[in-house]
């Protein structure tokens, strides 16, 4: 099983990322879609990564979810650039024999993603003002059960 | 940390006294300026040595690119 990895400004079709999950061979699939929220006056997100080391840090990640369920599926799509409310910006879809795996492995990609993918946020508000996102405790914590 | 330091990376040619990430920073950030700004809060950096989130007290070694930057916020 070599894992789909993909970084890029455009949109991704669900449905296709499904499809192609379905097919390979069942039992169960899992997936997570991350949207744009509509907080307040926020124009746009702007998404920066650091290109040099994106599609290791997401390779390791998805390696090691890999190592740690049987899947016969593993999808992680996650967008950079310019951003607007209600737009797509990540998909993580995992498929494996039996429910259980594939959730707990889309659950743990998504949890590595939010803290060890380099990528970070910008809000760009409808007044022209810009805020960066601050990183969450609680993300950590998030990850950090996963640690056996 | 860029906006502070007004650039996205430089070449720099630390004295031999610097040998892991957090003696880099500590020498940039006595510098001054946009360093001292972007370092002053240790809590809300991280470091990636030749594309590998690496904890403070990594040597430096042979290493050709260390990224310093804000905790992420992808996903």
């Amino acid at each position: 099983m070599t894992p789909e990895i993909r970084i890029q400004s455009a949109d991704f079709e669900t449905a296709t990322e499904i499809d192609r999950l379905e097919k390979s061979g069942g039992g169960g699939i899992s997936t997570f879609t991350g949207i744009v929220r509509s907080d307040g006056d926020i124009a746009a997100l702007e998404l920066e990564h650091y290109p040099a080391m994106t599609e290791a840090a997401l390779g390791t990640i998805a390696r090691e979810a890999a190592s740690r369920w049987s899947l016969s599926a593993l999808t992680v799509i996650h967008r950079h650039g310019r951003l607007q409310p209600g737009e797509r910006i990540v998909f993580v879809g995992s498929a494996a024999a039996h429910r259980g795996e594939a959730i707990s492995a889309m659950n743990f990609v998504i949890d590595w993603l939010k803290t060890d993918a380099p990528f970070w946020k910008r809000e760009d508000f409808a007044d022209g003002s810009v805020r960066w996102v601050e990183a969450r405790s609680t993300d950590e914590a998030a990850r950090d059960r996963w640690q056996s | 940390m860029r906006e502070a330091i007004g650039k996205d990376g430089e070449r720099c040619d630390p004295p031999d006294s610097v040998t892991t990430i957090a003696d880099l920073i500590d020498w940039l950030a006595a510098e001054g300026g946009g360093y001292a700004l972007a370092f002053a809060d240790r809590d809300r950096l991280r470091a990636a040595l030749d594309q590998r989130f690496v904890p403070f007290d990594t040597q430096l070694g042979g290493a050709k690119e260390l990224a310093l930057f804000p905790p992420v916020t992808g996903g």
